[in-house]
């Protein structure tokens, strides 16, 4: 079936109308000999019924949720009030488009302000924009932004960014004579201070650096960004597990001139990897070159309080090759399910959640390095992930947890050779003590 | 009417909207000593439950929207979002997957990646898929990043790409983004690629040339063989920016133009709601000689089962995390299955019909500077209204009054005073002619009483928004003190 409104009559009438006879003479534009002459090899068209059987079977085949999983590294499992998935699948959230005509648009622009004014409440920064693809793109565009900001040619990355987020970025820069070089960490799990020190020089246009990092160790932001700032460099601060921002100290508050990340955390389920939530503030100085969508308050002719997209000769449509980024379609209704988020847990919720994560982390680190030649490979304190070393395959490992139906950790090798012994492991405030606890039970076996 | 307050303004130390369960395991008192500890968050908003429903509530009766009512942006195509794909694009299957399980785990979600990518390789004729890019734009800068990558495995990297006038804003701002310098390419009379212009600027300094087809008046590039082969005799790659698909799809195929690379918008073509801005999600499709270079990782099937491979040297890599807007994806394939071969060629022969019967019923009223014909959207402009004074924004702020979401405005560049409006295919005989008399409605009153257009909209919970003033001096966020 498809979904049509019109009856034959009205086809008919409207075909009169126009002055042909048939559909088929709307598209004598067209050349013939690029016109196909039969019909597409697609599945025949489903039934309502059985397109939700079809796709039943489809998620059934996932057998991923009947697990119990300690994987984070980037995407994670939090409590989403009921509130967040009620409002923000109404038609008039889900189906507007942009809001280029604000005046019928007042709903999705106010909610985008409310957004930025938490973004920046939350980093700590001044400007917010209306939100990016995800944190790894998110954090491309910092790049570029720090490179348009000095004109700098090097990028100084922590080897302990997000490995996905450092492909990324490398994608995004290969053709524009940006450079990236990496740096080192050390066993704290954190940037390596000296290593830091050996890359810094004059040609060095922002150091970046993600904290809670990879390894989940919470990085010396202060120290980092001092040490760029006195190497005219700019400092960038990645997010990837925003939870971390209800209780740590916001990465503007140390001076952190672009603050980037990924917001999946705040009222996003994993969903198999998007669509999640990428977000990005700076200093007010820096606001011609923000990429993205921006919000912005004004009046009306009657003199009302209104909401427009504002500031849009940095933008694609008015600049064209000039603008900051390409961006046009951004994440807004994810955005305004995390603004929904943040306004449902408040500042002492946000700080509950976010004090039960590194509680139960820290919980299960001590139940897990009880285990019989099981390591904390970093000695930094974390927020909800750690670096587990194992003494014998970590392949084995998995696969013991798997038969007792547990995923996790998420085994390095593949993305740092030499943690080829190691499995990143993450836990949230919706593991519980039993959960932990059958980890460990499970883990002692496994080793056995 | 009442503005609704910003939540910051209703907020009270102390209120609660969340109940998180006790922390279940021993607490450790001194567990955040030695971390960099935030005092608290400043001014974060604090409400009860009852009065967050009914902020976003009533914030969400301020917007028009799909479900609402016709809403003929030009080339943005606002179907109708059928209710059934968020239904299964829920399941539990889809929504708890984490991205990084292992694969036998999750089968199910590497064979939906895969369906899709088959479909529209069906569809638009081309021979692999990436579902990665996020969004159109992202689809665009894929597509030039593996133009790039060819040209450069080829030993011959190149540095221009050619773009027509009437291209929308992304296509220039993504070339510049994969390092290329973008020249124009003049329209003819007809509004399509002149053709001694691109054979003039086709040199082998060009690595491709970005086409919209149909076009942004909704004009098929009846020359797109001729194109593709002045393109190609100079070693250049066409590149097919996609947004318009909805006019083709079942009726012809990119791939059997000439084109080498795609991107389609799954939130255009395959109905996947636009959430006031996103997400989108925009793959992109190449002939075989690209397939080397596409996004890691690629879905394959080993030994009767799917798998993620990430084995691919030649790959210009990652263009975001994981495996691109997965969720999109599920209502994408589920809008797919829904319509089967037949119904998919119905959705473009219905959204050329509505736009040919719009652009018919009002070509006496409102002026066409193109009179080529279009296929899923036509552009009018505000030239006949000019001599009242009424401008094409006069024209969309009382459309509001008259109940529809207005046109595309000002684009493309090549028609001044644009008003673009594609009607897509979901909309009824009866939606049609009510936009259709409201716009003839509005052409006499820019002859009788044009002041009515100038103050309009009358009836909106806004009424028309300085917007100067807000870049000139930008409040982008709520602060205490203001």
């Amino acid at each position: 079936m498809s979904y049509i409104a019109l009856s034959d009559q009205d086809k008919k009438e409207m075909l009169d109308r126009i002055g042909v006879s048939s559909v088929d003479e709307l598209f004598g534009c067209l050349p013939d000999e690029i016109k196909l002459t039969r019909k597409l090899v697609l599945r025949e068209a489903m039934t309502e019924p059985e397109l939700i059987r079809c796709f039943e079977e489809l998620s059934a085949k996932n057998g991923y949720i009947d697990h119990l999983s300690f994987l984070g590294a980037g995407n994670y499992r939090h409590f989403i009030p009921s509130v967040v998935d009620s409002l923000s699948s109404r038609g008039e959230f889900l189906t507007p488009y942009t809001p280029y005509q604000p005046e019928v648009s007042q709903g999705t622009l106010q909610a985008i302000f409310e957004y930025q004014t938490l973004i920046c409440q939350l980093t700590g920064m001044d400007i917010s924009n209306a939100s990016l693809y995800d944190g790894a793109t998110a954090a491309a565009e910092a790049v570029l932004m720090a490179n348009r900001l000095n004109g700098k040619p090097k990028i100084l990355a922590a080897r302990s960014l997000h490995p996905q987020y450092r492909e990324t970025i490398r994608t995004y820069v290969k053709n524009l004579g940006v450079r990236i070089e990496e740096v080192a960490f050390g066993d704290c799990g954190g940037v390596k201070t000296d290593d830091l020190l050996k890359h810094l020089d004059k040609d060095t246009s922002a150091v970046l650096v993600q904290s809670p990092n990879f390894f989940g160790a919470v990085e010396e932001l202060k120290k980092f960004c001092d040490l760029a700032h006195g190497h005219q460099a700019l400092f960038i601060v990645a997010v990837a597990e925003a939870a971390s921002l209800g209780v740590l100290e916001a990465p503007g508050a140390v001076g952190a001139d672009i603050v980037c990340g990924e917001a999946q955390s705040f009222g996003l389920a994993p969903s198999f990897g998007g669509p999640h939530l990428g977000f990005m503030a700076c200093k007010k100085e820096h606001l011609r070159q923000l990429p993205g969508r921006i919000a912005g308050q004004t009046k009306d002719v009657d003199g009302r309080r209104g909401f427009v997209l504002t500031l849009s000769t940095r933008e694609q449509h008015i600049r064209r090759e000039k603008a900051t980024s390409n961006i046009c379609t951004n994440q807004a209704w994810c955005a305004l399910r995390a603004t929904m988020f943040l306004e449902t847990l408040g500042p002492d919720g946000l700080r509950d959640m976010a004090v039960q994560n590194i509680q139960k982390a820290d919980y299960a680190l001590g139940r897990l390095t009880a285990v019989r030649g099981v390591k904390a490979r970093f000695s930094g304190r974390v927020f909800n992930e750690f670096v587990l070393q194992f003494p014998r395959d970590v392949r084995s490992v998995e696969a013991g947890l798997r038969a007792k139906g547990i995923v996790g950790g998420l085994g390095l090798k593949e993305f740092y050779l030499e943690l080829a012994d190691c499995a990143l492991f993450c836990v949230t405030e919706v593991h519980t003590k039993a959960e932990v606890d059958r980890l460990a039970a499970a883990l002692v076996e496994v080793l056995r | 009417m009442n503005r609704e307050p910003l939540i910051f303004e209703v907020s009270a130390k102390g209120k609660k909207a969340y109940r998180l369960p006790k922390l279940d395991v021993p607490a450790k008192p001194d567990v955040l000593e030695g971390l960099p500890v935030r005092a608290g968050i400043p001014d974060f908003p604090e409400v009860s439950e009852v009065e967050l429903v009914r902020h976003f509530t009533r914030l969400s009766q301020q917007n028009y929207c799909v479900d609402i009512g016709f809403y003929p942006l030009g080339s943005c195509t606002m179907k109708y979002n059928p209710k059934v794909n968020e239904r299964v694009a829920g399941l539990p299957g889809f929504v708890g997957a984490h991205p990084l399980a292992p694969a036998d785990l999750v089968q199910g979600n590497l064979e939906v990646l895969k369906l899709l990518e088959d479909a529209l390789c069906e569809i638009a004729g081309m021979e692999a898929f990436t579902l990665q890019p996020s969004a159109g734009a992202q689809g665009e800068l894929t597509g030039m990043m593996l133009v790039h990558a060819s040209h450069e495995a080829a030993g011959r990297p190149r540095k221009v790409v050619l773009i027509p006038d009437s291209a929308h804003g992304t296509n220039p701002s993504s070339a510049h983004l994969c390092g290329y310098t973008v020249q124009e390419v003049k329209s003819n009379e007809n509004g399509t690629v002149d053709l001694e212009d691109l054979a003039k600027r086709m040199t082998e300094d060009v690595a491709a040339l970005m086409v919209t087809n149909p076009n942004t008046l909704g004009v098929f590039e009846y020359d797109i063989r001729k194109i593709a082969d002045i393109v190609h005799a100079k070693g250049g790659f066409l590149y097919m920016d996609g947004a318009n698909m909805n006019a083709l799809t079942g009726i012809c195929r990119p791939g059997d133009m000439g084109v080498d690379v795609i991107h389609i918008n799954l939130h255009k073509t395959f109905s996947t709601p636009h959430g006031g801005g996103g997400p989108g999600s925009g793959p992109v499709g190449v002939k075989k000689v690209f397939e080397p270079f596409l996004p890691v990782p690629r879905v394959a099937r080993r030994d009767g089962a799917f798998v993620l491979d990430f084995d691919r040297p030649k790959s210009i890599g990652r263009v975001r995390s994981f495996y691109g807007n997965f969720l999109v994806i599920v209502k994408a394939l589920a809008y797919i299955l829904t319509l089967g071969p037949d119904g998919v060629r119905e959705m473009a022969e219905t959204a050329v019909l509505n736009a040919n019967y719009i652009r018919k019923s009002l070509d006496k009223d409102y002026y066409l500077k193109y009179t080529t014909p279009t296929l899923h959207e036509c552009v009018f402009s505000d030239k006949i209204q000019k001599e009242n004074g009424i401008s094409n924004l006069d024209i969309a702020k009382r459309l509001i009054d008259l109940g529809v979401h207005p046109p595309t405005m000002s684009f493309p560049l090549i028609v001044h005073g644009a008003l673009m409006i594609e009607p897509t295919e979901t909309e009824s005989r009866r939606d049609l002619d009510q936009f259709i008399e409201a716009m003839k409605q509005i052409a006499r009153e820019a002859k009788e009483s044009p002041e009515v257009l100038k103050s309009a909209p009358h009836d909106s919970y806004v009424r028309r928004l300085d917007e100067t003033a807000a870049a000139r001096n930008p409040i982008v966020k709520w602060e205490k003190n203001r």
